[in-house]
């Protein structure tokens, strides 16, 4: 059964985030034959066609308007609405990110949609589409799949494997005029402050360097800020570091706060309560540093060492230092 | 003003997970207030502190649900709304949830100038029903919110976009979901406790509100829930730690492949 399939690129800072090249992936094993749209918005939209169509669009709509640029949910959901009524797609994907989170679930009241949230897995079983998420930040998983009407779903950045890019793919491009006039938008963007470490954010990185309590002091968060920054990655924070003011909440890993699966979780003087492991447990490999050879941070790791983190951080950012040297 | 606070009652977030019949057991099961729903319950009341007015708690679910809205009370919610679905027969989603919330609302003409909302909810992690009950409702919404302010009619947030913060404006009636950093929950007291049993409490059942079940009917369903793989013991380094620091970095390098 073929099904035309509607992916909304997000961007953040101008930029195609890697969740939409992942949800086009998606959107590419549940076409099967049929026809995906991206839709993308904002005044750089066109700048965003090629990457959409190497990644499988089989055509792009963008909406121009400079009042997109900067998201608000009113102008989004007005441009996303009239998409969707343009493409009357058999299934819409988003990514599960702030603006995702924000949107998703509004669209889906207004049109009378289900919406299956936070999946990480999208797979097809005799015929129908079958969406794996956590629950329980991650304790366990569901499947779930939908009874009636569209299929709509938000996907959990870096879960789902983004295709190989077909420089020579093209899309059609289509532009649609969507009217954003000041007094729709009921909520008024003044100013954004950027806190995040070198803009990498930590629900899409790659790597994730994370402090408990045993960083004793924000100051402690320093070598670990170190080795996330040479190695691409952004730091991460257990409550208890968060609790003792050490690190803003922001940052938090676990149940309460943030879920994450990087490729690479070094978790640094964090003991490893439930509610932090329900967070970083599905990481693809995880490691420990830790004084204590009991804590339960262990029982989840690859690879541990009992030891200082302020003695085997910096050793390690010094280690990596002369593996990339090497390259 | 009136505040309204939607909250659900959750497994407190140190709780094991087991499946029984294909369901997850709350045999001995320790609930909580969502602690996200916590952080809006604190946030309304100091909303009355300040402005004066009335914080109504509202939750969907079964009789020991009425535990997590005694609590709200207990911190200084003046009066309760429970409605239990357990007759309905399928399984609810969050289009199911957010249109018995709106309908308790309105059928019981709950006045609202603000409703709070955690962001989403440790069980299920959908973060759904908030920005669906504001568009069946009508109004705007800010999720993720880490600072509140009003002052009149006008409303100014300090909103977390995934590390980010965004300083948004808008205006009354609105809805907004808490993200944690909002505000530091108190304890309830013992007075606050003693007090929180002779708050008015309203009981609803599905039969009451309005709402034919098809309307309700969940668009989506759950076909299996487990647990992840248990993952295999690792491998704890010894020696030197210099030594250690040296083979972690080629053990990451060649045999895990991340590096």
């Amino acid at each position: 059964m073929s099904r035309n399939v509607l992916v909304l690129a997000d961007v953040r800072d101008g930029k195609l985030r890697n969740v939409s090249l992942e949800s086009l992936a998606a959107a590419r094993k549940v076409a099967e034959g049929g026809s995906v749209t991206a839709a993308v918005f904002g005044s750089f939209a066109k700048d965003l066609v090629d990457p959409l169509a190497e990644h499988g669009a089989d055509k792009v709509l963008v909406v121009t308007n400079h009042e997109l640029d900067q998201y608000t949910t009113d102008g989004y959901f007005a441009a996303f609405k009239k998409v969707i009524e343009h493409i009357n797609p058999d299934v819409i994907f988003t990514g599960h990110t702030a603006v995702g989170k924000d949107l998703s679930p509004r669209i889906a009241a207004r049109l009378g949609l289900g919406l299956v949230s936070d999946v990480t897995r999208v797979e097809l079983e005799e015929g129908r589409i079958v969406f794996t998420r956590p629950i329980y930040a991650g304790k366990a998983f569901v499947k779930k799949v939908f009874k009636e009407g569209t299929v709509f779903a938000t996907l959990r950045p870096n879960n789902i494997e983004k295709g190989e890019a077909d420089s020579g793919r093209k899309a059609n491009v289509e532009e649609l005029r969507v009217d954003v006039p000041a007094d729709l938008l009921r909520t008024i963007v003044k100013d954004v402050v950027k806190k995040s470490t070198d803009g990498v954010d930590l629900s899409e990185a790659r790597i994730i360097v994370s402090g408990g309590r045993g960083v004793k002091s924000a100051d402690g968060f320093k070598p670990l800020e170190e080795l996330a920054s040479l190695l691409g990655g952004a730091v991460g924070a257990s409550r208890g570091a968060c609790d003792s003011g050490y690190c803003d909440y922001a940052l938090q890993i676990g149940q309460t706060g943030k879920v994450v699966t990087p490729d690479l979780y070094i978790a640094c003087g964090i003991s490893g309560a439930i509610q932090h492991l329900a967070g970083m447990s599905n990481s693809k490999v995880i490691v420990a540093i830790n004084k204590d050879p009991e804590a339960p941070i262990f029982q989840v790791a690859d690879y541990g060492i009992v030891g200082d983190l302020f003695e085997v951080v910096p050793l390690l950012t010094e280690e990596f230092k002369k593996l990339l040297a090497q390259n | 003003m009136n505040i309204l606070v939607c909250l659900k009652q959750t497994f407190d977030t140190e709780e094991r997970i087991t499946i029984e019949n294909g369901r997850i057991s709350e045999d001995g099961v320790e609930f909580v207030i969502n602690p996200y729903d916590e952080y809006a319950v604190e946030e309304a009341i100091r909303l009355k502190e300040k402005h004066g007015g009335e914080v109504t708690v509202i939750t969907i679910g079964p009789e020991r649900a009425e535990q997590a809205l005694r609590t709200a009370m207990a911190m200084g919610a003046d009066k309760g709304v429970i409605v239990d679905i357990e007759e309905l027969e399928e399984e609810p989603d969050e289009h199911t949830i957010a249109k018995i919330l709106a309908a308790t609302i309105k059928e019981e003409d709950l006045a609202f100038d603000i409703i709070l909302c955690g962001y989403m909810a440790v069980d299920d992690g959908s973060a759904q029903v908030g920005p669906r009950l504001a568009e069946l409702l009508e109004i705007p919404h800010i999720s993720t919110i880490t600072k509140l302010d009003i002052d009149g009619n006008k409303v100014s947030v300090e909103k977390d976009v995934e590390g980010d913060v965004e300083l948004i404006d808008s205006s009354l009636p609105i809805l907004v979901t808490a993200q944690q950093g909002l505000n530091d929950p108190r304890y309830p007291s013992l007075p606050g406790i003693m007090k929180a049993k002779k708050k008015p409490l309203t009981r609803l059942e599905l039969d009451d509100l309005d709402l034919d079940e098809e309307e309700i009917a969940a668009k989506t369903e759950t076909i299996d829930v487990f647990l992840p793989p248990k993952k295999q013991a690792g491998k704890i380094l010894q020696g030197d730690i210099k030594d250690q620091a040296k083979e972690l970095v080629q053990l990451l390098r060649n045999e895990a492949k991340v590096i």
